[in-house]
């Protein structure tokens, strides 16, 4: 269970605004990591939409999520300018390195696969983006090797 | 109005100014075809098979929303047209199941009808399997997303028309579906069951929890001794599942035709209608006299007491104590009748041929067992009904005609007409202003509440008692008139709720298509059968007066609060 009060102030903040509903559900999801049953329910009696609507919005935009996600989100390109410099294999290196199918998450909490539109910078095909940052240029070591990075990351902060 | 012509296949039509390019079409007779638009929805665009080519634009614009203009030239026909057409028919085609044979729509379906007239046959794409499982939760509706061609009018039709929102979309692009929030499921959800879903369903997606089998195993058990009540909207419709036009009333033969089927007596919920005026009038003159609960909404429409109940729980207390008339005619099959014909009440079965679905949930209350048992088994919808007619080889169109049993067949004008929104309105009134003013009606007919719009008022003079009354049909309606009396703006005295458009004759369980032109008709047929009758009012039913006479004493007596009367739970739109 989430302490739910937050969401009653992230919607009083868009008080004055005419659609708040996508900056409700962006502001909603920074602060609880996903837009739950529980939570969306909440949203719909305060913001006065019905639960049908709003989680269509949710479930919609693929950078909102009803579900848990892991502490990194991995998103591959699988549009056709990645596709042709090799983004498969690059894929493929990445789902066995992890163990994981898209849209799965690691026991260990750590990453999420998911794939991503175009990101625009097909001059630099194949791309990935990790959480905000995009890497590019990608070949299937390399694209292990940020993981890693990451993987690394974690623990030391820890 | 301003009137604008343009060109539709080189033909001129004159049209009002904001008609779209498909209501012009329809006007110089050439159907287009469609199957996410429907006349009672604002178009969405979704089906992609209306689509049209207007000189000088690049693309091909959807007929149902594309606005007709001055000097615009359309053309219906073009290769492209029918090229586009038929490729946006065989890509909805590629994710249909087409199990045809097994599917309830088998006989009534758009998706078969509107392929025929693309002259569909073959299917060029692969076919891609829709993941799907069946939502059975709900004791009412099920819903087969497999066969959803998501053309979005149970959407509308559950958030604009019923103002409920139970259903919703889900995903994007090709992953997109049909579904309640978070998959719950519609018996989870504050689903009102009233069905309108699936008289917009052009497709298998959506249809009633059917009761054939259980009513087709009491038939066959000799030790049931099974009994029908039909609702008054039922007449007026069934004929359509039996190629009549709409509006035709056929009464009688189908009173034939139940009678056929083994029913052992063959009622009329038209009894416990006239019934319903006794106990909810008198309720109403009591809270006017005694200054109670203030505006007396009426319980007769069970999909609008699951509204209230979700939405509206702090107006319960408006709610009349009635019960609706099947559910009387449940609890006096079970005793009133039982007594008379010496029977016991657990060898009586009690089927209702409904036009609603809603009635299925009511008859599965637990407080709706006045009788000792369930006082009402199954509820069929008007289409079961006609499935079972026609499984034994019936075709009711040529059927002579019967007559309902006595004594729970007879009925008057007042009740035949509680299938129309605004009906119960004019037969309480009738009832309430001979009662106040112990003078008879100079006309029996109140037209003053009659008509299709959403939300009526009329103010009836009863000898110096004004009474304020508002209808309202349909939930967006109903929710309208419940703000007024949140706010404190309603005066009424007295308000009549159907959860159907149209009324009962509008519901979620009768033939399908529908639309207002076929609403309409049915309700023409109800009056009509009103006017054939020679008794019109309830109050004058000699076997309603003989009931009281004999068995429930006077209106609002004790026995009459036993068997007739319920009370309501508060529930939340969410669940906690």
């Amino acid at each position: 269970m989430h302490d739910l009060n937050k969401i009653d102030e992230i919607i009083q903040a868009y008080a004055d605004t005419r659609t708040p509903l996508i900056y409700v559900l962006k502001d909603v999801q920074k602060e609880y990591g996903l837009l739950s049953d529980e939570i969306l329910t909440r949203v719909a009696q305060k913001i006065n939409i019905p639960l049908s609507e709003i989680y269509g919005v949710a479930t919609f935009y693929s950078l909102f999520t009803t579900t848990a996600k892991g502490k990194h989100i991995v998103r591959c390109c699988n549009n056709a300018p990645c596709h042709v410099k090799g983004s498969k294999a690059v894929l493929d290196h990445i789902k066995s390195y992890l163990g994981l199918e898209m849209g799965e998450t690691t026991p260990d909490g750590t990453f999420t696969l998911e794939f991503t539109s175009c990101l625009g910078l097909c001059a630099v095909a194949p791309v990935m983006m990790v959480d905000n940052e995009v890497y590019g240029n990608l070949t299937p070591e390399k694209a292990v090797a940020i993981l890693k990075d990451y993987k690394m990351k974690g623990t030391s902060h820890a | 109005m301003e009137q604008i012509t343009l060109k539709i296949d080189g033909r001129p039509v004159t049209v009002p100014a904001g008609s779209t390019v498909l209501e012009a079409a329809e006007k110089a007779q050439i159907t287009i075809p469609r199957l996410c638009y429907h006349p009672d929805l604002p178009p969405v665009s979704a089906c992609r098979l209306c689509v049209v080519e207007i000189k000088g634009d690049r693309l091909l614009r959807t007929a149902c929303s594309w606005k007709a203009s001055e000097g615009m030239e359309v053309t219906t026909s073009s290769r492209v047209v029918r090229e586009s057409r038929k490729i946006a028919m065989e890509l909805l085609l590629s994710r249909h199941p087409m199990r045809c044979t097994e599917c309830v729509r088998n006989g009534s379906c758009e998706l078969r009808t509107v392929a025929d007239q693309l002259g569909i046959r073959e299917i060029r794409f692969a076919y891609n399997e829709r993941k799907g499982f069946l939502d059975t939760s709900s004791l009412a509706v099920v819903r087969d997303p497999g066969k959803c061609i998501l053309c979005r009018r149970c959407v509308q039709t559950c958030t604009m028309v019923q103002s409920v929102s139970a259903l919703g979309m889900e995903n994007r692009g090709y992953d997109v579906w049909v579904d309640t929030p978070f998959g719950k499921g519609l018996g989870d959800v504050a689903c009102v069951a009233c069905g309108q879903c699936i008289d917009r369903c052009p497709v298998g997606a959506l249809y009633e929890n059917s009761h054939i089998q259980r009513v087709w195993d009491a038939l066959d058990n000799p030790n049931l001794h099974v009994v029908v009540q039909t609702a008054p909207a039922v007449r007026v419709a069934i004929g359509e599942e039996f190629g009549m036009p709409a509006g035709s009333l056929v009464t009688d033969k189908m009173v034939t035709a139940l009678r056929r089927m083994g029913f052992d007596k063959v009622f009329d919920t038209d009894f416990t209608a006239d019934l319903t005026i006794m106990e909810e009038g008198y309720e109403l003159l009591g809270r006017i006299k005694n200054g109670g609960t203030l505006p007396l909404l009426t319980s007769c429409s069970p999909g609008w007491i699951n509204f209230i109940e979700h939405f509206y729980p702090q107006l319960l207390p408006h709610v009349s104590s009635c019960k609706s008339p099947q559910q009387m005619f449940g609890a006096l099959a079970k005793t009133y009748y039982a007594e008379k014909a010496g029977l016991q009440a657990k060898d009586i079965y009690v089927v209702s041929v409904m036009p609603c679905t809603a009635k299925k949930y009511e008859s599965d209350r637990a407080e709706m067992n006045s009788s000792g048992f369930q006082d009402v088994d199954a509820v069929l919808t008007t289409r079961e009904a006609a499935t079972m007619m026609k499984q034994i080889g019936i075709n009711l169109a040529e059927l002579p005609e019967e007559e309902y049993d006595a004594p729970l067949g007879i009925s008057t004008g007042a009740a035949v007409i509680f299938g129309n929104t605004g009906g119960v309105m004019e037969a309480a009134l009738r009832t309430v202003y001979e009662v106040v003013t112990k003078k008879p009606l100079d006309t029996v007919e109140i037209t003053a509440v009659r008509g299709m719009e959403g939300v009526r008022e009329a103010e009836i003079d009863l000898d110096g008692l004004k009474v304020r009354a508002a209808v309202a049909n349909g939930l967006a309606n109903a929710r309208k008139l419940m703000e007024k009396i949140v706010s404190g703006e309603a005066n009424y005295h007295f308000i009549e709720i159907m959860a159907c458009p149209g009324g009962c004759i509008g519901g979620g369980g009768q033939p399908v298509p529908t639309s207002l032109d076929i609403r309409k008709k049915r309700a023409d047929a109800l009056y009509r059968a009103d006017r054939g009758l020679k008794i019109r009012k309830s109050h004058e039913n000699p076997a309603i007066l003989k009931l009281y006479e004999e068995f429930l004493g006077e209106p609002n007596s004790h026995k009459a609060h036993d068997l007739l009367h319920t009370h309501y739970t508060a529930k939340t739109v969410y669940s906690e």
